[in-house]
Order: structure tokens, then C-alpha cells, then sequence
């Protein structure tokens, strides 16, 4: 679907944030990027989404570049327009690319109801809770259809329980939407259990530091399987050689 | 039993101030007790209240046009780095200059009265709805930003949308300072235009009767100028929770 080629970029700071990251992403996977603190994973999200451009390397497509509302974008903080009520802020998109209120309210509800939140159109920010307000977020971002969805830590400021049931409903959406999805996180147990692929990263400079295939079955009870508590454990052992050596592992 | 606290405690205060007004028998030139205050605005009622309404004429039309080159000046600011690199430095400039230096110019170069009153309070009240206006254009979260950006969203669409709506505390806010220095606006350059201005406003009468040695009117003219102030504050926070329950 596109690829990174030898990818870096340093702000104006000074700061190195990557160096020489090549990265294939193929249609239909679902890849963490799983990384410590400040190691560039949301540079590079950025650069993937088009937000900034790289000093060096090339982020190029397969075939046409993608379309505004092509690419989803979801980000740590659920960025919902806090005046405008839960149908308003999934509407947000298409108004934007003028389409009325009126036709876009069947996909609006749709979108609501896919996310367990149909009843609460009218609902402002304040009135939900930090896990509904997320499931919001989510809605907005699937209602273009994206090709391409871009996750920055969605489910770091929820609770366990919240975020146990928002990672099992991304993938059955993941599935139901058949798009790309890459998700960066700092959490081993959370790209064990989503990822088909998991890239890790270096500190900073971000540099990829390896890359293990998971292939766990289906389904909730993923979290129960032996397969699962042994990806953690090998994720666990990369990332901890690769901070030792403090190099590409 | 708090909503009428203010109002229990200013009756105190002001049956306290006759009763030692009284008992101390201070000539009414020198402190006026509340009844003598009382007794000079019922002397010419109807003279005070058309003062008070030329006061507020300026002052409402000061408040308009600061409101309206304030928030100009402001998405002129955060339109550009240039016009903001521009523009903040004279506007600090005029916000630290003192009115009363500037007053007795404006007068001369401004020839019509009332024009020349309102260019004065106009400067003194832009500058609370310019600055706050500026910040909460700026306050938009760069995430915010992001998520326009990738939709498409084109300058205007982000303006109408996402700036203006997130700015719109921070003008009211500033809107609300804006109005009382607004009045002190209109008082300041009525004092300083004196008989030369518009010769009708309260600060004018207030001015008059203290030549005359009116004290009783001057705390009428006081008193009068003060509750407009609270009135005015008053109007405008109820604006504010009106438009922020509302958004």
C-alpha cells in the first residue's frame, strides 16, 4: 500500500526524531509500532498521514496518493469539539467536505451505532465519559471509510477495563472496516494483542529495532491463549536487548 | 440569605455613614450624608439621568467600535506572524499610553464633540477584547489543527469551526473588562474635554458641581456613574453565561 524508504527527520531544534527507517505497510494489515517514550513513533505516524515532510528519504504509495478523508486519523486525546454534541463531532468530516447535515445523518447514526454509543447523538463531550468520548473519536474517524487509519496512543489515558473492551471492538471494526490500520503504542500487552505485525523501535533517533509477526487467533479470549503471553515475552526480551545495545536489534 | 447579603451590608454601611455624619454634625460640603445625596439628585432628577444617558451613549459606542476593531485587529493578527509581528507592538503601545496625555489632541484633531469623546474611551477599551481575542485564537490545540488539516479544511472553514468557537470564552471575558473601561473611558475624556466637549455627560456635571462646591451633587453624579458600572458588568456577564450555555 505504501512504503518508508530510508526515512529521517530532524526538527529545527536539533533534535534527530528518526534515521533511516524503511517500512513496507501492506493493504488490510494492522501494525503496532511499539516503542519507549520520545522514540519517534508519532513522527513517523505523522509523516505517514502527511502532516510533516521527512529531511530525508521518501514516503511513497502504490498507486494513487490517498484523497483527503482517505486517511484516518485518531490521536491520544479524543480532539472532540467540546460545544458540539456526539452527532456533530462524527459530522465534522463531511461537513467539511460540504456535504449537508441531512444526508450525512443516516452515516452519522451508523457510525454512532457501530461504536455502541446510538442514543447519544445529542450528548456533549462533558457528558461522557473518558471511554465514550474515545468511541466518538473512533466513529469520526471511520465515517470517511478510510483506506488507511492512523491511531497515536488512542487508549493510553483509559482505564484497564475501558481499554480491554475498546482493543477487542477496534478489531472486530478493523475487520468490519477492511482497512489499514497502524497504532502506535508504548504498551507491550496492547500491540500483543491487536498487531498482526509488531515494529519496534529504538529510542530516539527512532530507528526500527526489529519486527515480530503475530498471528494469534481471532477473538477476545486471545488474551487467555499461551500463544499471547509468549509474544509478550518475546516483545518483552527485543526490547530489552535493544535498549541494552542501544542500537537496531 | 448570601444573594441578599450585599445588599443588607450596604444598607449598614450607609445608615452608618448618616448616623455619624449626624452625630459628628460634618458640614455637608465636606462628607454628605447618604439623605443629603438622596436630596440632591431629587433636586434635578431629570438633569442627572440625561448626563448619565450621554455618558452612556459614548460609552456604548466606544464599546462597539472597540469591540468591532478589537476582534478585527485580532484575526488580522492570527491571520499572519507579519501582521501580528505588526500590529501587537502598537497595540500594547497604545494600551500603555495614558489616555489623559492623549485626550487634549484627540480633541483638537477630532473636531466633532461626541466623535472625539468616543475615540477616547474607544482607545482605553479595545485593548481587553483585542488581547483576549488574540489568545483564544491562538489557544486552539495543535491536535485540533491536525484533525482540520487532514479533512481538507479549508482557512475559513477553520476559522468559523474550530477558532472562533474555541476564542469565544476569551472574548466574552475580555468583552466584560472591555465594557466597565469603556465608562472610565467616556468619564476620563469627558473630564479632560471639559466645557470644549460634549458638555452633557456626567463627568461634566460632576466637574461643574464641584466649581460650585455641590458635594451632595458630585456623590449624586458618584453614585450614579457607579451603578451604571455594575450595570453595565452585570449586562455583560449574563451575556456571557447566556452565549457560552448556548454554543
Amino acid at each position: 500500500m505504501l512504503s518508508l524508504e530510508d526515512v529521517g527527520r530532524r526538527f529545527a531544534s536539533g533534535t534527530e526524531a528518526l534515521r533511516g527507517v524503511s517500512l513496507a505497510i501492506a493493504a488490510g494489515d494492522f501494525i503496532a509500532l511499539l516503542g519507549p517514550s520520545g522514540c519517534g513513533k508519532s513522527t513517523l505516524l505523522r509523516l505517514l498521514a502527511g502532516l510533516d515532510r521527512p529531511d530525508h528519504g521518501r514516503v511513497s504509495w502504490r498507486g494513487a496518493p490517498p484523497a483527503s478523508g482517505e486517511i484516518g486519523f485518531v490521536f491520544q486525546d479524543p480532539t472532540l469539539l467540546p460545544w458540539a454534541s456526539a452527532a456533530e463531532n462524527v459530522y465534522l468530516p463531511l461537513r467539511l467536505r460540504g456535504v449537508a447535515l441531512t444526508e450525512a445523518r443516516p452515516r452519522i447514526a451508523e457510525a454512532l451505532a457501530k461504536v455502541g454509543l446510538a442514543g447519544f447523538e445529542t450528548a456533549r463531550p462533558a457528558q461522557l465519559s473518558g471511554g465514550m468520548r474515545m468511541r466518538v473519536s473512533i466513529a469520526r474517524a471511520l465515517l470517511t471509510r478510510p483506506k488507511l487509519l492512523l491511531m497515536d496512543e488512542p487508549f493510553a489515558a483509559l482505564d484497564e477495563f475501558t481499554r480491554h473492551k475498546l482493543q477487542a471492538d477496534l478489531l472486530a471494526w478493523w475487520r468490519d472496516a477492511g482497512c489499514t490500520i497502524v497504532f502506535v503504542t508504548h504498551s507491550i500487552y496492547e500491540a500483543a494483542f491487536l498487531a498482526r505485525r509488531v515494529i519496534l523501535m529504538s529510542a530516539r533517533p527512532g530507528r526500527i529495532a526489529g519486527e515480530i509477526a503475530a498471528d494469534l487467533p481471532a477473538g477476545p479470549a486471545r488474551r487467555l491463549d499461551p500463544a499471547y503471553a509468549a509474544l509478550v515475552a518475546t516483545l518483552t526480551r527485543r526490547l530489552e536487548e535493544s535498549h541494552r545495545q542501544g542500537a537496531p536489534a | 440569605m448570601i444573594r441578599l447579603a450585599p445588599a443588607f451590608f450596604g444598607l449598614a454601611a450607609l445608615a452608618l455613614w448618616e448616623g455619624l455624619v449626624r452625630a459628628l454634625a460634618v458640614p455637608a460640603y465636606l462628607v454628605p450624608g447618604p439623605l443629603a445625596i438622596l436630596a440632591a439628585f431629587l433636586d434635578d432628577p431629570g438633569g442627572l439621568l440625561a448626563a448619565l444617558a450621554a455618558t452612556l451613549t459614548v460609552t456604548f459606542a466606544a464599546l462597539i467600535a472597540a469591540t468591532l476593531l478589537g476582534v478585527a485587529l485580532a484575526l488580522a493578527v492570527a491571520a499572519t506572524p507579519l501582521l501580528r509581528a505588526a500590529i501587537q507592538p502598537w497595540a500594547v503601545a497604545l494600551q500603555v499610553t495614558p489616555i489623559v496625555a492623549i485626550a487634549p489632541l484627540i480633541i483638537v484633531w477630532v473636531g466633532d464633540p461626541f466623535a472625539a469623546l468616543v475615540v477616547c474611551a474607544t482607545i482605553i477599551a479595545f485593548f481587553p477584547v483585542f488581547s483576549a481575542t488574540t489568545a483564544g485564537l491562538a489557544a486552539v490545540a495543535p491536535e485540533y489543527l491536525d484533525l482540520f488539516r487532514l479533512n481538507g479544511a479549508k482557512t475559513w472553514q477553520t476559522l468559523r469551526l474550530l477558532r472562533l468557537p474555541s476564542a469565544l470564552p476569551y472574548f466574552l471575558a475580555g468583552l466584560r473588562i472591555s465594557g466597565g473601561l469603556a465608562l472610565v473611558g467616556a468619564v476620563v475624556a469627558e473630564f479632560v474635554a471639559g466645557s470644549g466637549g460634549f458638555a452633557t455627560g456626567l463627568a461634566y456635571r460632576l466637574i461643574e458641581a464641584g466649581y460650585r462646591l455641590q458635594i451632595p451633587r458630585m456623590f449624586a453624579c458618584l453614585v450614579l456613574l457607579g451603578a451604571a458600572g455594575l450595570a453595565i458588568n452585570a449586562s455583560l456577564g449574563a451575556l456571557e453565561r447566556w452565549f457560552l450555555a448556548r454554543r
